[in-house]
């Protein structure tokens, strides 16, 4: 099991998160495909949005260059939208705002995740009863339906403020799942001499319990940037997304109310539809071949 | 008490604890809008030119009354938590005087009509393939898989969009949306339900395709999993009929698979939000889409509840469920550990 180390390197055997890093890469080069191809893809994603637009010479999306659902030509590759905007500018920012959103979410809810579910993991008793019933309560009660009254309640909402309340929302897997390791490793040896050593429990949790879950935590936070996404997606085609950017949920928003499909202006909605899947996609596949990389256990053969 | 009984008690104070704290929530949110939503939407009336002078006066006084917004936060409470004691859920804003439980009851069954059969449908085509995936492996394995994985990790509304694009618009064999057509009124006749059936069939397939690729995937690793169970290759060693191994390993791997029927037929509702937006099919996800539209808070609220009480319910049941069906739980709760 993987509970047990030896007592001699359990000190030693402290993955420095650099080495660590290095030794799990050089795993990946040689075996993983999955894992570079996911990763590629990602990068692509991120580098369209962030440089596309000074590459493309294409850095103004509010700016109208045509009418309603133009065809896509030389001027507009894909056609413009319903107010007469370029499609393809739209796209970058709007890949860049989901985006945005998708790692302040994620950030907040591995950060919530992480402190409830190493305090309750690490102190049991009380703590942790009381620690996760709050957990267990958040999970129950829908999130979609918390994100559409808090968003209601937020007549405006900037792309941090959709990124805060994701996060808020989304924290509780996590934390149930940071509580289960934390309580498994809090036994191991090397805590055990830490604490004798005096080391109170704020430093314990920081050095000697996180970097043992780091590759886990790092999987948590791709997990949760996805589905920080596809949250604000949803509630952007639901009309609340954020009110001073364009996002790709809000895309589809306008596309949807604008009756895009039956007029058959494909470039207005397939687009956007095209990015949303293509980033849930390499994320999946980041998160589940990362994985094997940071387990040996899942490797197949 | 025996500690069974004391399992399902506790189970029961937490499903009204999670209740009270989504009632809570419920009324205390949207009152969190700066201002009073009664100006905004009568703001926006007024803009729209529709009413104005007395009319909105009265119809300003007569919204602050019903909802008491003039009291203090603790009273407004009360007068909610007794309106839902009725079953009111007040007056829509947006199609006063339009009571808000008749409009989601009007939506809800047709967004019970369409989750639940796919809800089912997916369930079972998706159980089988998986499990026939897990124990026959081999080429079944290699298609079922990969396709399922691929499926299950489309976002939901992206695959009702793609699917409505490809079939509505490039094929042109659906209607590109709605409950039924537009020259058509609702009514019991047979052109009127073959109407119906035909706007159907999309929404449908795009629902069920989701829930088949999600159910087979974890159906798969299931039964992969529970082959290789300690229990499964002492029964072997036993020499116990493979019949018989395959019940055991059904019965052990079905049970999360029960657990997410259940959980799903619960979160129907918000399962079908966004792709109901995407066909314009005429269920709660359009109503709500049309009612954050047009800032009608009474409906969004509505629908809030429907959904959570759906979802609480579901959970509940699941909890009691469990204690009477696993007997791990049950070995537990009657003071075994």
């Amino acid at each position: 099991m993987a509970t047990i180390a030896p007592v001699s390197n359990a000190v030693s055997v402290r993955p420095g998160l650099l080495e660590g890093l290095r030794r799990s890469l050089a795993i990946a080069t040689k075996r993983n495909r999955r894992f570079w191809f996911s990763l590629s893809l990602l990068t692509l994603l991120i580098a369209f949005s962030l440089f596309g637009p000074y590459v493309f010479d294409k850095t103004d999306p509010k700016r109208l260059i045509g009418g309603l659902y133009d065809s896509p030509s030389a001027e507009a590759w894909l056609g413009t939208d319903n107010f007469g905007r370029d499609v393809f500018t739209q796209l970058m920012f709007g890949t860049r705002t989901s985006l945005t959103i998708g790692v302040i979410a994620g950030l907040i809810a591995i950060l919530i995740g992480v402190v409830i579910g190493t305090t309750a993991g690490y102190h049991g008793g009380r703590i942790e009863e009381s620690l996760m019933a709050f957990t267990n309560i958040v999970i129950t009660i829908p999130s979609i339906v918390i994100l559409i009254l808090l968003s209601i309640a937020l007549t405006t909402r900037s792309v941090v403020t959709m990124g805060l309340i994701i996060g808020v929302t989304s924290w509780p897997w996590t934390a149930r799942a940071v509580r289960a390791q934390t309580s498994s490793l809090r036994t191991r040896e090397h805590v055990d001499i830490a604490r004798i050593s005096g080391a109170g429990a704020a430093s314990l949790i920081l050095r000697e319990i996180l970097p043992y879950m780091l590759s886990y935590i790092v999987m948590a936070f791709v997990l949760q940037l996805s589905s920080g996404i596809l949250q604000e997606a949803a509630l952007a085609m639901l009309g609340l997304g954020p009110s001073n950017a364009i996002s790709l949920g809000i895309m589809l928003h306008w596309a949807l109310l604008w009756e895009s499909v039956r007029t058959g202006a494909w470039w207005a909605f397939i687009p956007p539809t095209v990015l949303l899947t293509l980033i849930a996609f390499s994320l999946l596949l980041l998160q589940s071949s990362a994985d094997e990389i940071f387990n040996p256990r899942l490797r197949r053969k | 008490m025996s500690k069974f009984q004391r399992y399902l008690v506790n189970k029961l104070l937490w499903f009204i604890l999670a209740f009270c704290i989504a009632l809570v929530l419920n009324f205390l949110l949207p009152r969190l809008i700066p201002g009073n939503p009664v100006d905004t939407i009568v703001a926006q009336m007024s803009a729209g030119g529709g009413v104005s002078g007395p009319a909105l006066e009265k119809l300003y006084n007569s919204y602050i009354a019903e909802f008491g917004l003039d009291q203090p936060l603790w009273k407004q409470f009360l007068i909610y938590l007794g309106n839902l004691s009725r079953g009111d859920l007040g007056t829509s804003f947006a199609q006063s005087p339009a009571r808000v439980q008749r409009l989601v009851s009007e939506a809800l069954p047709w967004t019970i009509a369409l989750m639940l059969p796919a809800i089912l449908v997916g369930w079972i085509v998706g159980n089988t393939l998986g499990a026939l995936a897990g124990y026959k492996g081999g080429w079944l394995d290699r298609i079922v898989f990969p396709t399922s994985l691929f499926v299950s990790s489309i976002p939901y509304y992206c695959l009702a969009i793609i699917l409505l694009y490809l079939f509505a618009v490039e094929f042109d064999i659906a209607p590109t949306g709605g409950g039924y057509g537009y020259d058509k009124s609702p009514s019991l006749t047979i052109p009127f339900i073959i109407d119906v059936l035909r706007h159907y069939w999309l929404p449908f397939l795009a629902q069920a395709t989701i829930f088949i690729g999600g159910q087979a995937v974890g159906m798969r690793a299931m039964s992969i999993y529970e082959l290789d169970a300690d229990y499964v290759r002492f029964a072997r060693g036993l020499g116990v009929s493979d019949n018989r191994i395959t019940a055991y390993i059904f019965r052990n791997a079905m049970l999360p698979q029960v657990t997410g029927l259940a959980l799903s037929i619960g979160g129907l509702v918000s399962g079908g939000l966004i792709s109901e937006i995407v066909f314009s099919y005429p269920g709660i996800g359009t109503l709500l889409f049309k009612a954050i539209r047009t800032s009608d808070y009474p409906v969004i609220q509505g629908i809030t509840l429907v959904v959570m009480v759906g979802v609480l319910t579901a959970n509940f049941i699941v909890d009691i469920a469990y204690g009477f069906i696993d007997p791990r739980i049950r070995a537990k709760a009657s003071g075994e550990s």
